[in-house]
């Protein structure tokens, strides 16, 4: 059924607004232009199905219509950005508002304030996007909230990053770059809940989607539930030299609350490095960082995630003219492997003490860069699955851009990461207008 | 008298090379003059940017960003670039630390994500913004990447043909590039594949002196075998404004400076 859509009406509303686009100077300035404020933003509909039947979710995977307003003005003294999406989703059955769980007709994606109070120091309050790090779609240091039902199910990349509401310092002093984000509440992962995406559920001991929507504690007390995150960062030579540190939680409800039958999000501390530089005629990255598992330092609890090392190691070429590939390795170590098998109930799957992924990314662009082609591959030896993310690209005109892709997830387990999202294998198309 | 004989011709054939000498060398001069003149006046510049791209069908696709440079030392560059239009890319930034010596080290700003991202060394005779000029002749060619020959003096350019030293690091065999004379400023270069034909042009369409430095300010870049082609015209061009080096950090990607926003 074809159903009347809100935002196509906002959307025309919005480009009666704007009047111009953005580039031809010599038509009448908009009302926002005179008061120095910048507006933009697009409309976006995607659609996306399933290529194989899954007991626990629709056929439909992806089927929205979005509307993004980017509204700026940079004064003297003070910038402001404001940036949110009006979205009509047709997946979820939970329609209530929630700006910071991102559900219900907005997603706002930014909403801050930026200044710098003395000449080596820029703040930057509020909603913000945040990332770092050198990873490409493998996160290490960077413990800023993801959003892995966006990335799964088709939307845009950019996606993947969820907002954070956070103070964010950075400072400028001659011998590095030093930033400070301080969340004064937890914001975690949108994370893969059953709802758009079914998983594998370990005490049901099988695949489960909307039939099992995840249950979490997540702690949300302000000031007492914070995160911190720090970075310090120095370019020597062409080589960016980077140390992290972060303060809070498991990003993902990776521990379980027995009592309450719950996912809860145990306390947790990182710290680590990376340097990106050149090596021969590509780049090259390593990173590696220390995860501290607090609630379960000894890891013995089987309901608390051990701790971690993990390291990523990448490098980049180009391999032709407008064609590049890029491959990385990446390890998750864990720390007392034989605790956790000890204490691990009878009939759970164990997991390896070395999780291995290797990933390769392939990029082509053609016909004056209007059109990418690009296939992205997660391939785990040691689970034995693999994620494949192919996209296509092109640009019709300038404010005119269609895309289509998949993401096909398979292996031969049904509990290991990729291999437990195979029933969402799914396939999309987009087309989004940019003013 | 067989040896006063072999000395004169030892002589003759010394002279010889030296004139052969010194028209190469007044060749690289000019060459580099034309470098200079076109890529490194000022202490620092700035410019804003239309560009206008017209595919082989007739229709057009526009691009405007703003454009910082800054000269280093040993010639060295910093360029910061950053996107106002089309709206898909607005707010990207090009931030470039050219090389004379290394591989440039170049990052790309994407604003949706807020992410930093290094590009790898790459070809620099590919599309700059998918247009028809490359990166390599938005921040310059190194002049000692290819041999340079007279071909003629006339009465307001020079003509030079450049072969360069690298064949199967370039998509040319060689290209024939107008100097004016008075201005040191290339104004017109032409590329021939490697059968001899000739597939490219760049050239300058207006030049107007700005602070005492002769400036091109509308320029063209013509694919003839595609049959595409790119005007690029400049405005707001200033010299020596004193731009500080800390702009072309990941600082001020992060927060655009006001030589760009405004």
């Amino acid at each position: 059924m074809i159903k009347i859509n809100p935002l196509l009406m906002l959307l025309a509303i919005c480009i009666l607004i704007k009047l111009t686009p953005a580039y031809a100077g010599e038509q009448p300035e908009s009302f926002f232009d005179r008061l120095g404020i910048d507006t933009h933003g697009f409309a976006d509909l995607r659609a996306g199905t399933r290529i194989t039947e899954d007991d626990y979710e629709r056929d439909t995977s992806l089927l929205e219509s979005r509307l993004q307003l980017d509204i700026s003005r940079i004064g003297d003294f003070a910038t402001f950005q404001f940036r949110t999406d009006f979205l009509y989703d047709d997946i979820p059955k939970e329609t209530d508002l929630d700006l910071e769980d991102g559900t219900g007709f907005i997603d706002l994606r930014e909403a801050n304030i930026l200044f710098s109070p003395i000449d080596l120091m820029d703040i930057k309050i509020g909603r913000q996007i945040l990332t770092w790090g050198t990873g490409d779609l493998l996160f290490v240091n960077d413990l800023f909230p993801k959003d892995w039902q966006s990335f799964f199910c088709g939307r845009d990349v950019e996606y993947l990053k969820a907002p954070s509401d956070v103070l964010f310092v950075s400072m400028f002093p001659d011998f590095a770059n030093i930033n400070f984000a301080f969340t004064p509440r937890f914001d975690p992962d949108r994370f893969i809940c059953g709802e758009r995406i079914s998983y594998y559920n370990p005490a049901l001991g099988r695949r489960a989607g909307r039939d099992a929507v995840v249950n979490v504690h997540k702690p949300d007390d302000w000031f007492k539930d914070s995160e911190i995150s720090m970075r310090i960062y120095k370019d020597i030579s062409g080589y960016e030299i980077a140390f992290y540190g972060y303060n809070g939680f498991w990003k993902s409800p990776a521990g379980m609350d027995m009592v309450r039958q719950k996912g809860i999000f145990p306390d947790l501390a990182v710290f680590g490095g990376s340097i990106r530089g050149q090596l021969k005629k590509g780049l090259f990255n390593l990173e590696t960082a220390y995860y501290n598992s607090k609630d379960d330092t000894s890891g013995s609890n089987p309901l608390i995630p051990n701790s971690e090392i993990r390291l990523l190691a990448g490098y980049e070429q180009e391999l032709a003219r407008n064609f590049s590939g890029a491959f990385q390795y990446y390890l998750e170590y864990m720390k007392d492997h034989g605790s956790y098998r000890a204490t691990l109930p009878a009939g759970s799957h164990p997991k390896d003490k070395n999780r291995h992924v290797l990933t390769m990314r392939l990029t082509k662009m053609a016909i004056n860069q209007n059109l990418t082609l690009s296939l992205f591959c997660f391939y785990c030896p040691s689970d034995k699955d693999a994620y494949f993310r192919p996209n296509i690209k092109y640009k019709l005109s300038d404010s005119l851009m269609v895309t289509a892709g998949g993401n096909f997830f398979t292996g031969s387990d049904d509990h290991t990461f990729f291999s437990q999202f195979e029933k969402n294998s799914n396939v999309y198309t987009g087309i989004r207008y940019s003013f | 008298m067989k040896t006063f004989l072999s000395l004169i011709n030892v002589f003759i054939v010394m002279v010889i090379c030296s004139a052969v000498n010194a028209e190469e060398l007044s060749a690289d001069k000019i060459v580099e003059m034309a470098n200079d003149a076109s890529y490194y006046a000022g202490k620092d510049g700035q410019a804003s940017v239309k560009m206008t791209i017209t595919d082989s069908s007739g229709s057009t696709r526009m691009r405007e960003f703003m454009v910082l440079r800054k000269n280093m030392n040993n010639k060295d560059q910093k360029f910061y670039i950053y996107f106002k239009a089309p709206a898909d890319v607005r707010k990207m930034a090009y931030l470039v630390w050219k090389h004379v010596k290394r591989d440039d080290d170049r990052w790309l700003w994407l604003p949706a994500l807020n992410l930093k991202k290094r590009i790898a060394p790459g070809d620099k005779r590919t599309s700059f913004a998918g247009s028809d000029f490359f990166y390599e002749d938005v921040s310059g060619r190194g002049t000692d990447e290819d041999y340079h020959e007279f071909i003629k003096t006339g009465d307001t350019h020079y003509l030079i043909k450049n072969i360069p030293k690298e064949p199967d690091s370039v998509e040319f065999a060689y290209y024939n590039v107008w100097i004016n004379k008075k201005t040191s400023l290339p104004e017109k270069a032409e590329y021939y594949d490697k059968n001899g034909k000739l597939y490219r042009r760049v050239e300058a369409k207006k030049v107007v002196v700005i602070q005492g430095y002769p400036t091109v300010t509308e320029s063209v870049a013509s694919d003839l075998a595609v049959g595409t082609s790119t005007i690029n015209r400049f405005e707001n061009i200033k010299y020596d404004i004193g731009l500080k080096e800390k702009i072309f950090t990941e600082r001020f990607l992060r927060r655009p400076p006001i030589e760009v926003t405004r």
